[in-house]
């Protein structure tokens, strides 16, 4: 996993609700059995009209939106399906944060496996940063050692991880490698209650 | 002791390692496999020359892909590609394969029950978000991403903070007519699609106690839609009854020693939830969604609301939005809706119970003329079944398409899609922007409902219609 200690950079704003997995990376694209090239089909109905032409009435099309590497949603983004293809394309297209007053379970966790950082912040917080991104090159700075989210413009707010995933994101460790050196609780739990047949 | 509920129990039961500002280590003791969310999963241990820990707790079927006519015949070169990616997958790391050949495949969520993989007091994790649906046997199952998929493979645990609990207790009787579809509409419509974010979800209450495991398992598989990875309830005799036999249950001396066990799960009397909802079965009506998530629905009796009945500005914009996408206006009745699409199937309502309730509805009628009307079985062992009982027959003669098994057009990932601006009355659990096809209507209603809306070509209060027995 890359990385993900400090980013500055400029933010894109969709202000709408229960944004699901499905507008994120519709299931069509979820034949391929790779991990990258996901970001060209990022909300493909809603980005593209016919699969080609850039849909002018859609965020990122907008030309304030060009570069964006911090998105700003409204509440339960992405919910829906756990297709882990979301973060996916989210992060291939160059978002590196997320930012929204709730996310979706699952959405939430993949996000922290691929080093894309799920930040929550207050409902008028998020409101305010919607309001912020229509400015272009209004751009964020995300601290992930400090917790913090501010502009140059003096918003600053402090948001909330859980620790165990904060030295994941720091470190950009691969989790599988750190659990095997819990090999021997997980034998020894096999062994009493699970053995091997 | 403190009393406790199930979700605590199963938990703790499965703690492997534990230490203060960390995840609990869980053991999974069941680890379902499907086609699209692991081949990334394979690659990376391919990668790193890692094996599968406990190919032996591995199940793994392929549903997503696969074409519900000619079968063996995938057009798609990029499906075909990743049906035969989980085929060496599975061969490679030595994991057990339904595959399109086994009487047993199906949908992933309906064949673990169906084969007794799925167990009380079990946790169960799958690469999709309606794993929730094992709950319905007291299991703690919830949806994985790809790269869980991957640790669960290497490792058979998961690094997980336990959720907090919620009780939705439904008490009282259900209306004729009303299904267990309707139950966990009403309660999203109601409580909207993020009350269970952060919660598992324990189902309670005489309703639940009164209803099949299929019914069950219809209301466990959308907590995810309610924003909860996990619904369960506790197992009782139902619960054994229906698993005694199956083939991957325990035999003999060993099921009633594993019922023993099985009983002691559910939860104490007395034991605290961090949150409860009550709900009286009597105030809940067959419902239909009219919008673009499954907290927008109404009964079959009501009308497409306006806007400005919504409290927030935000929800104000979202309605419009869906109103717009459905090319709905405010006011008008339900059963006004005309449909051109039915579509019964899908993890939600495919079992034989879903076909047989919609079969009442369809006996001795014809699909309406311009109404397209496909069944599509969720498992090969429901559909023998159900042409053994004559079902698939009723109908057949009445124009529905009797499909092979598979999750088809619930995501449409396979070629059963519908096409853009018309309406599906389906019996799934998606109705979001492009999920049966770019531009495609989604209503969700119960399988009576969507074969009703087959017979009439719009929808009808199954209520006021005579069923004919079937079987």
């Amino acid at each position: 996993m890359k990385p993900f200690t400090i980013h500055k950079g400029k933010v894109a704003g969709i202000d709408r609700a229960n944004i699901d997995t499905d507008q994120i990376i519709p299931k069509q694209f979820l034949k391929r059995i790779e991990r990258t090239g996901f970001g060209k089909f990022l909300f493909y109905d809603w980005r593209y009209i016919d699969g080609e032409k850039p849909n002018p009435a859609f965020e990122l099309n907008w030309p304030e939106n060009e570069g964006a590497t911090i998105l700003v949603a409204n509440e339960n983004f992405g919910c829906g399906s756990s297709r882990e293809h979301a973060p996916w394309a989210l992060q291939d297209y160059g978002f590196q944060a997320i930012i929204a007053p709730s996310f979706a379970d699952i959405f939430y966790n993949n996000c922290l496996k691929n080093g894309l950082l799920p930040i929550q912040l207050a409902k008028e917080d998020v409101e305010y940063l919607l309001r912020e991104s229509k400015k272009a090159d209004y751009e964020l700075t995300i601290s992930l050692e400090k917790q913090q989210v501010y502009d140059d413009h003096g918003f600053a707010r402090a948001f909330a991880i859980d620790p165990y995933r904060k030295q994941l994101l720091l470190k950009g460790w691969d989790e599988i490698d750190l659990t095997f050196v819990y090999e021997p609780y997980i034998a020894e739990y096999e062994r009493k209650h699970c053995p091997m047949p | 002791m403190k009393p406790r509920t199930i979700i605590d129990k199963i938990w703790e039961n499965h703690v492997v390692y534990r230490e203060d500002g960390k995840p609990d280590l869980l053991y999974i003791d069941l680890h379902l496999v499907h086609e699209v969310t692991s081949p990334q999963a394979f690659e990376g241990l391919r990668q790193k020359g890692r094996k599968v820990r406990r190919p032996d707790l591995t199940f793994a079927t392929m549903d997503h892909n696969v074409p519900t006519v000619n079968r063996f015949v995938i057009a798609d070169e990029v499906a075909r590609n990743q049906i035969a990616a989980l085929e060496r997958n599975c061969r490679e790391f030595s994991i057990p394969l339904a595959d399109l050949y086994s009487e047993e495949q199906g949908i992933v969520h309906v064949i673990g029950p169906e084969l007794g993989l799925t167990q009380p007091g079990k946790t169960i994790v799958c690469g999709d978000s309606h794993t929730s649906t094992h709950g319905a046997f007291g299991a703690l199952a919830f949806g994985i991403g790809t790269s869980e998929v991957e640790h669960v493979l290497a490792t058979q645990t998961l690094w997980q903070h336990k959720p907090k609990t919620l009780q939705i207790r439904i008490d009282g009787k259900l209306g004729e007519g009303v299904a267990a579809k309707d139950v966990i509409l009403a309660i999203i419509g109601r409580y909207g699609v993020g009350v269970g974010t952060g919660y598992i979800i324990e189902f309670t209450g005489e309703v639940i106690r009164n209803m099949s495991m299929e019914e069950r398992m219809t209301i466990c598989n959308m907590s995810i839609e309610a924003g909860a990875r996990a619904g369960l309830v506790s197992p009782d005799e139902t619960t054994f009854a229906y698993l005694r036999g199956r083939k991957y249950t325990p035999k003999g001396e060993e099921f009633e020693k594993a019922v023993e066990r099985w009983r002691a799960l559910a939860t104490d009397e007395g034991a605290e939830y961090d949150k409860t909802i009550e709900i009286d079965a009597s105030t809940i009506a067959p419902m239909v969604t009219w919008g673009t998530n499954p907290s927008m629905s109404t009964s079959v009796d009501g009308t497409v609301p306006h806007p400005e009945e919504f409290a927030s500005e935000t929800e104000q914009k979202a309605v419009r939005r869906a109103l717009e996408y459905m090319g709905l206006k405010p006011g008008t009745p339900i059963t006004e809706i005309p449909v051109q699409h039915v579509f019964i199937g899908s993890c939600t309502n495919s079992r034989i119970s879903d076909l047989r309730e919609a079969a009442k509805i369809v006996k001795g009628k014809k699909v309406a003329k311009g109404v397209r009307a496909l069944v599509v079985p969720g498992s090969q062992q429901v559909k023998k079944q159900a042409e053994e009982e004559g079902l698939a027959q009723i109908f057949i003669d009445a124009g529905f398409e009797w499909r092979d098994s598979g999750c088809s057009a619930c995501l449409g990932m396979n070629p059963d899609i519908i096409p853009e601006g018309e309406h599906c009355a389906s019996t799934s659990n998606r109705n979001f922007e492009g999920r049966q096809g770019k531009g495609a209507r989604t209503h969700l209603v119960s399988p009576a409902m969507a074969a009703a809306a087959a017979i009439y070509g719009h929808f009808v209060d199954v209520r006021k219609l005579k069923k004919e027995p079937v079987h």
